[in-house]
């Protein structure tokens, strides 16, 4: 008498169609039905932001939007951010700064960064800092992330000039 | 979690109709209290029905004369986007970018934060300084409530079974008011208040003409002490008025001790954050922010 649900979405610009319980989270159909597992499960409550993903623009945790909810939504993962083989901007920066240690965390920053920075390209440190403050990193002592966001926020406007 | 089934109703008349028929129904807005509590088996449901679907629950809507409708299932980001609420409410914009952080206000709503009826909730104590009133949906039609009447216990509120919470309405600004809710934790950002102070402000000729002042996490639901406004009212706007309604605030909570304060210190900041508060909304009934 369980009925699954079958959940049409958008993901990363593809329409994408999956079968899913209703009690499963975004996160579990993101990785366990679709194979994305680039979206991290952190502390699934909230918190970490790890398995943070852009739905219809807006940042979310993942572990807290039901699979069923995606229903007609775009959402965007960390697979979507790169284009093709070329990678964004913040990617290259996160690199170039060693913006990470273990590499959990992220996927869960670059997503919420790069939210940010389409609506705002040129933040403060201190809106950088606010912005990510759903995003927890227990190895780089966030200052390297801070850096690698501003640097590739002037990155992407030297190209856009 | 264990197994539940999901409804979107797109009217109010079918999610009623869900809640009356599944008395142990929950209902989901942003999900950022309701998926935790149901992962961590705090709350258990076989239905959970989802407000954001139903038109009424997902619209603001402002009108100078009438004020401000604020569907319940509103998300917090829309709020603060919201050039109607920043211009007229600027607090309630401010209480909305407080609440978690960017991911939290990309889902919850301030109805949820009600409906969830934590003591600690952020928005609380402002929607009561804000005269707020709650529209509620039933089997047996609409009733209105206060605000400072909707919360009965921590987790627990006046919605009896197959009603919920619509919307939220604040009335027009008054002319020379202002209001601002300020909270203390001990970090910058997405924490639990360990004491907040929402207040509203309404001068003319260098008195308060009204005042409401309201309290988070210092008693078993958001506080309104009805008292501190009265004694405000008709009283000089100085530092006397302001400190002898502070202390009014610290006599009426009726705190614990926890991890995140003891009750002695949490009366302080009662007396602190509400004197700091009604400053500042004293300064943005003035024009000065």
């Amino acid at each position: 008498m369980h009925t699954k649900v079958r959940v049409q979405t958008t993901i990363n610009g593809e329409p994408q169609e999956f079968l899913c319980e209703p009690r499963q989270s975004l996160l579990e159909c993101l990785r366990d039905l679709l194979g994305l597992t680039g979206t991290k499960e952190g502390c699934n409550d909230g918190n970490c932001g790890a398995c943070t993903v852009l739905m219809d623009d807006r940042v979310v945790t993942s572990c807290l939007v039901l699979g069923v909810e995606a229903q007609g939504c775009q959402i965007t993962t960390i697979e979507g951010i790169a284009r093709g083989s070329e990678l964004h901007p913040l990617q290259r920066s996160f690199l170039e700064n060693a913006a990470l240690q273990c590499g959990i965390c992220t996927p869960g920053f670059i997503v919420a960064a790069k939210a940010l920075l389409d609506q705002q390209p040129n933040p403060s440190e201190d809106e950088i800092r606010l912005w990510l403050a759903n995003n927890l990193c227990r190895c780089t002592g966030y200052d390297k992330i801070i850096r690698a966001v501003k640097q590739a926020a002037e990155q992407m406007q030297e190209v856009n000039a | 979690m264990k197994w539940f089934d999901y409804a979107a109703p797109a009217s109010l008349s079918e999610a009623v109709g869900l809640l009356t028929a599944h008395p142990g129904a929950r209902l989901l807005a942003g999900g950022t209290d309701l998926l935790v509590q149901l992962r961590a088996g705090r709350k258990e449901t076989d239905l959970v029905v989802d407000a954001k679907h139903i038109p009424e629950l997902n619209a603001i809507s402002y009108d100078a004369a009438r004020g401000l409708t604020l569907g319940a299932s509103v998300p917090c980001y829309r709020i603060y986007k919201d050039k109607n609420v920043t211009g007229a409410y600027p607090a309630l914009a401010e209480v909305a970018s407080l609440i978690g952080g960017t991911q939290i206000q990309g889902r919850a709503s301030i109805g949820g934060n009600l409906c969830n009826a934590a003591p600690s909730a952020d928005s609380v104590p402002l929607l009561i300084a804000l005269h707020g009133t709650c529209r509620i949906a039933g089997p047996r039609g609409s009733r209105e409530i206060a605000v400072e009447d909707f919360c009965t216990a921590p987790g627990r509120t006046v919605l009896q079974p197959g009603e919920l919470l619509v919307s939220l309405h604040l009335p027009p600004p008054a002319p020379h008011s202002g209001a601002r809710y300020l909270r203390f934790i001990p970090r910058n950002e997405m924490d639990i208040a360990v004491a907040g102070a929402g207040v509203e402000v309404v001068l003319e000729n260098g008195r308060f003409r009204s005042a409401r002042v309201a309290l988070s996490s210092v008693a078993p639901t958001p506080l309104y002490v009805r008292e501190a406004g009265e004694a405000l009212a008709g009283s000089p706007v100085d530092e006397a008025s302001i400190a002898a309604a502070a202390e009014i605030a610290r006599k009426s909570a009726k705190p614990i001790t926890d991890m995140r304060g003891t009750a002695d210190y949490r009366s302080h900041l009662c007396a602190v954050l509400t004197r700091r508060a009604l400053e500042a909304a004293v300064l943005r009934a003035r024009g000065k922010n």
